[in-house]
């Protein structure tokens, strides 16, 4: 007897949970399912895109996007593990040549610029002397006119976009390579968080990431800012990519649409970053 | 029909026996095969890592990998065994009621927010107070000794309470004091269990990422550290700090598979030390 009820119960209730997970199946929104990763750049970007697209274009999607790095990104969508991949690098011949059919699209602009702790005097600078002092050739702020003491490099991890698009523009320019004294930081908030606390540090950042916490330096008398990585004047400047394995799906490219749209293109300049022309 | 039961019940404890055995089992397959062939003499002695140039030298993270290891468990065991002592032989119960749960609950703060503390507290003030970058192997040792405190000081307590109360009894009766009887009967007796504390506090430390990979700086390219202040890289902290951007299938991937080898080994050697030193502890008993 005792035995039939706890039976009676247990099918009951298998009973109930399994109709709760037909009837969620069912009434699921139909808008299907968008998995975005890679590049940490590009991430706030995808995010609030994401964001905007859930509650205006289409409530029913549900976009999930992490960071990862270019690398991942690239290498996951290529494997097709994810929808799109973002990169802050342009693609390598060794990754083409491994998944050939990855398509690209530029949805911005970026460019780094070299910031120290605000209360650093410094507020200009040479590429070439900014190539001296990451590759560990000038290593003290005196040098400069500043205090006698040591400059303190961070740097980002091997294979970064924006260690990429330093070392591509700042460093290889004159034949240098990023000293091995410089500590590694793996994320632009980590560098950030770092040179704030850091009075005698020096360090490149994506220029989306440049807030009060830290002070941007002019190259060569160039500032730092939008205008003048439009214009081409700001010598260090790269484009931000979306990528999807062979021809998008209907979800991925009307995604991608709604970031190179009006409203997305504005989420690429709040943040920062600087605007693609769309033809 | 009971007999079926006891069958059937019997059959899946032994599925759930072996599909762990086998879950870890494909991991170290996995990670050997993926990392094998990156593992050579000049990657083991090789004295510079530069993975854009495909030099993998990982001599430099294996001795700070152990210089951070062995530093943090002799914090812990300056810490950690005192404080062993006093709660197994001297604290009154109410006291080591308030004393256990504290230690116990250091288990219980996630790494990151140690690292973060690490990052914020200790790293600043090493740069302000004993110069350098702050970001060095001193401040990994005070942070994963507090990682390991609450392991060496748990199983040390446990070890000095293991030892017979008979023994204690026969040296009190001698006329020995408390001291002396801790001193020279007690803690002889739980030498190889304390032993194994530190051993297996030290597996700990060495296999600890994040917490550590946030304080001790990690240098563009690894040297041997000539001091306490040099910023090190740990094998565990460059596999963290790399993974996200490595290509897959390229020389890069391998080596950092290959790091993940030589962690497990060296763990895996710890481990077995500890093994070693408990049973050898329980057959001189």
């Amino acid at each position: 007897m005792q035995r039939n009820t706890i039976m009676a119960i247990v099918i009951v209730a298998i009973a109930i949970v399994a109709i709760g997970l037909i009837a969620w199946q069912l009434a699921r929104p139909v808008g299907g399912e968008l998995t975005i990763a890679g590049s940490t750049t590009v991430l706030p970007i995808t995010q609030e895109c994401a964001r905007l697209y859930m509650e205006e274009v289409c409530p029913c999607t549900r976009i999930s996007v992490s960071g990862g790095g270019s690398g991942t990104g690239i290498q996951q969508v290529g494997e097709g593990l994810i929808d799109i991949g973002a990169a802050s690098r342009d693609l390598r011949s060794s990754e083409l040549g491994q998944w050939p059919d990855l398509q690209p699209v530029a949805i911005g602009k970026d460019s780094v610029a070299i910031i120290v702790h605000p209360s650093n005097p410094i507020d200009d600078l040479t590429l070439e002397q900014i190539s001296q002092i990451f590759a560990g050739d000038i290593t003290n702020w005196i040098d400069f006119g500043g205090d006698d003491a040591p400059i303190n490099l961070i740097t980002r991890e091997e294979g970064s976009g924006t260690r990429g698009i330093f070392e591509e523009k700042v460093m290889e320019p004159f034949g240098k390579e990023i000293a091995g004294e410089a500590l590694v930081k793996t994320s632009n908030g980590e560098v950030r968080a770092t040179i704030a606390t850091d009075e005698n540090s020096m360090a490149y950042l994506s220029l989306g990431y440049v807030d009060e916490t830290v002070k941007a330096i002019s190259i060569g008398g160039v500032e730092a800012n939008v205008e003048n990585v439009l214009s081409e004047d700001y010598p260090i400047v790269r484009t931000l990519w979306l990528i999807t394995k062979g021809t998008p799906n209907t979800l991925a490219q009307s995604f991608i649409d709604f970031v190179l749209s009006d409203e997305g293109q504005q989420v690429v300049e709040d943040l920062g970053y600087i605007k693609v022309k769309v033809e | 029909m009971r007999r079926i039961k006891e069958k059937i019940i019997e059959k899946i404890l032994l599925f759930s026996a072996t599909s762990s055995i086998l879950i870890v089992f494909f991991i170290i397959a996995f990670m050997f095969a993926e990392g094998w062939s990156a593992i050579n003499l000049d990657f083991i002695f090789g004295l510079i890592w530069h993975p854009k140039t495909n030099e993998f030298g990982i001599l430099p993270i294996i001795v700070s990998t152990i210089i951070v290891g062995v530093g943090a468990v002799l914090i812990a065991l300056v810490i950690g065994i005192p404080c062993a002592i006093f709660l197994a032989e001297f604290a009154p119960n109410w006291v080591r009621n308030i004393i256990k749960p504290s230690v116990e609950m250091l288990v219980g703060i996630p790494s990151i927010v140690l690292g973060f503390f690490g990052l914020m507290l200790i790293v600043p003030f090493i740069r302000d107070n004993l110069g350098g970058r702050g970001e060095c192997i001193l401040a990994g040792w005070i942070i994963l000794s507090i990682m390991t405190l609450p392991h060496v000081i748990s199983i040390s307590e446990d070890a000095i309470r293991a030892v017979p109360n008979s023994y204690r009894e026969a040296s009190l009766t001698l006329g020995a004091t408390k001291w002396q009887t801790v001193r020279n009967i007690t803690l002889p007796n739980a030498k190889s269990g304390i032993l194994a504390s530190l051993i297996l506090g030290m597996g700990n430390a060495v296999g600890e990422t994040m917490a550590v990979y946030m304080v001790i700086g990690n240098p563009n390219i690894p040297w041997i550290p000539t001091s306490i202040l040099d910023s090190v890289r740990v094998l565990t902290s460059t596999i963290v700090m790399e993974y996200g951007y490595m290509e897959w299938g390229s020389p890069h991937q391998h080596a950092l598979f290959a790091i993940g080898v030589v962690l497990f080994i060296l763990v895996a050697i710890i481990n077995l030390m500890a093994r070693y030193a408990i049973k050898r502890g329980m057959i001189g008993r």
